[in-house]
């Protein structure tokens, strides 16, 4: 009898194991955003052009991460892309007037949002909106721009 | 010359269709065993599933360790090291998780169970079954059968959890990847189809290795060195089978 309550067991064990790995698979490496930093106020920008920015993407001061994208909506009003992200609470004297721009880590790295603080004696708060934005750089843009002023100068190039 | 090769073929494609009766045979005597039996099941998902944890998890965490320091050191060349989480996720869940659990599942517990039943019969005890009117095939092999099946695909994604751990643990904390970064890409890259190739691959094997298992043990020539035979006969098959059938399925699913 005892014999039998261990192997059952154990095989509970497993299986709930296994259901509980299939869950997490299922859950946690594909996409959904179950994920919250548990002391954060969150902050607006709206730009232009987003380029592939997506929720959860780092949020980064002087390269150092402070926080989360959380959303990225389009604003059909303003026809403007608008981001909300989380900042972490411990970083709550970021001056009001500090740009967000839309940078990329690396050549194919993924893209994140970059703040250069400001000099305002007021700071980013709850809800707040960040004026100062500058969109993603998308490659084909400045691929066009390139070839197009370099089309009348050829010296030799 | 064409002669002999003539009649190996028609061996193995008898081989082959004897393998198919056996298993319509298996499949037959299932839904009996999980009515009356199901005791019997659960004994065997614990041998052939919780008693594999062990190397199982040990296994995943360094291939996904290997996963991560693989995957950083080549995408560094690009600068694309975030990507490591992607790198690990794509490999683990279409290809290492369900193949890797094959080849472990096949040496771990194949092993057991045609050896078990290879020994029951070398002693006599399947035959001393039939003499009480127990049918053998529904008393012995369908248990094992079906706890293999079972416990394959959950070991698979075991072998998938532990090793993204691993890669995490690689990525992130050794080489400071930054762990939103690792997450959010792998995220935005697989989708659900991604996930259930990797349950299909896990249940296809999982049923082609208790079936090579069960079936080689049952097949044994009983005497010792039949018995040895056919546990060796497991691992290779099961690898090549394995092997094989992930190829067909990739070529189809991609």
């Amino acid at each position: 009898m005892q014999q039998t309550r261990s192997v059952e067991l154990g095989t509970g064990l497993f299986v709930l194991l296994g259901m509980s790995a299939l869950f997490f698979l299922i859950t946690q490496t594909t996409g959904s955003d179950a994920f919250s930093t548990s002391d954060a106020y969150s902050v607006t920008a709206r730009f232009q052009n987003v380029g592939s920015l997506k929720p959860r993407a780092p949020v980064a001061m002087s390269g150092v991460t402070i926080g989360r994208v959380r959303n990225v909506t389009f604003d059909p009003v303003g026809l403007e892309a608008v981001v909300s992200f989380e900042i972490d609470s411990a970083y709550d004297q970021i001056p009001d007037d500090s740009d967000a721009s839309i940078l990329t880590a690396g050549l194919l790295g993924s893209q994140y949002i970059g703040l250069q603080a400001g000099g305002s004696e007021f700071y980013l708060e709850e809800g707040s909106e960040i004026q100062f934005t500058q969109s993603a750089v998308v490659l084909e843009n400045l691929i066009s721009k390139y070839l197009f002023n370099s089309g009348g100068n050829s010296d030799g190039n | 010359m064409f002669r002999e090769m003539y009649q190996v073929f028609v061996e193995f494609v008898r081989t082959f269709g004897a393998l198919q009766l056996f298993f319509l045979q298996l499949l037959l005597n299932t839904p009996r065993i999980f009515v009356r039996r199901f005791g019997l099941v659960v004994q065997q998902v614990h041998n052939t599933g919780a008693l594999s944890l062990v190397i199982i998890m040990v296994c995943g965490f360094f291939v996904g360790g290997v996963l991560g320091l693989q995957g950083h050191s080549n995408l560094a060349r690009f600068n694309a090291e975030d990507s490591v989480g992607t790198f690990a996720a794509f490999s683990l869940l279409k290809e290492l998780g369900p193949v890797v659990t094959a080849l472990l599942f096949a040496g771990r517990a194949g092993t057991a169970l045609a050896s078990e039943i290879g020994l029951m019969k070398a002693t006599d005890q399947l035959a001393a079954m039939e003499m009480m009117a127990i049918n053998p095939v529904r008393r012995v092999l369908v248990p094992r059968f079906i706890g293999g099946v079972i416990a394959m695909p959950l070991l698979a994604a075991v072998f998938s959890m532990i090793g993204l751990f691993g890669a995490h643990v690689v990525a992130v904390s050794l080489f400071g990847v930054d762990a939103g970064a690792f997450w959010q890409q792998m995220q935005s890259t697989l989708d659900l189809s991604d996930v259930g190739e990797g349950i299909l691959k896990s249940v296809v094997f999982g049923i082609v290795a208790s079936l090579l298992a069960v079936w080689e043990g049952y097949n044994a020539v009983p005497t010792a060195e039949g018995v040895g035979r056919a546990t060796t006969r497991t691992v290779v098959i099961t690898a090549i089978a394995v092997l094989i059938l992930d190829f067909m399925i990739t070529a189809v699913m991609i």
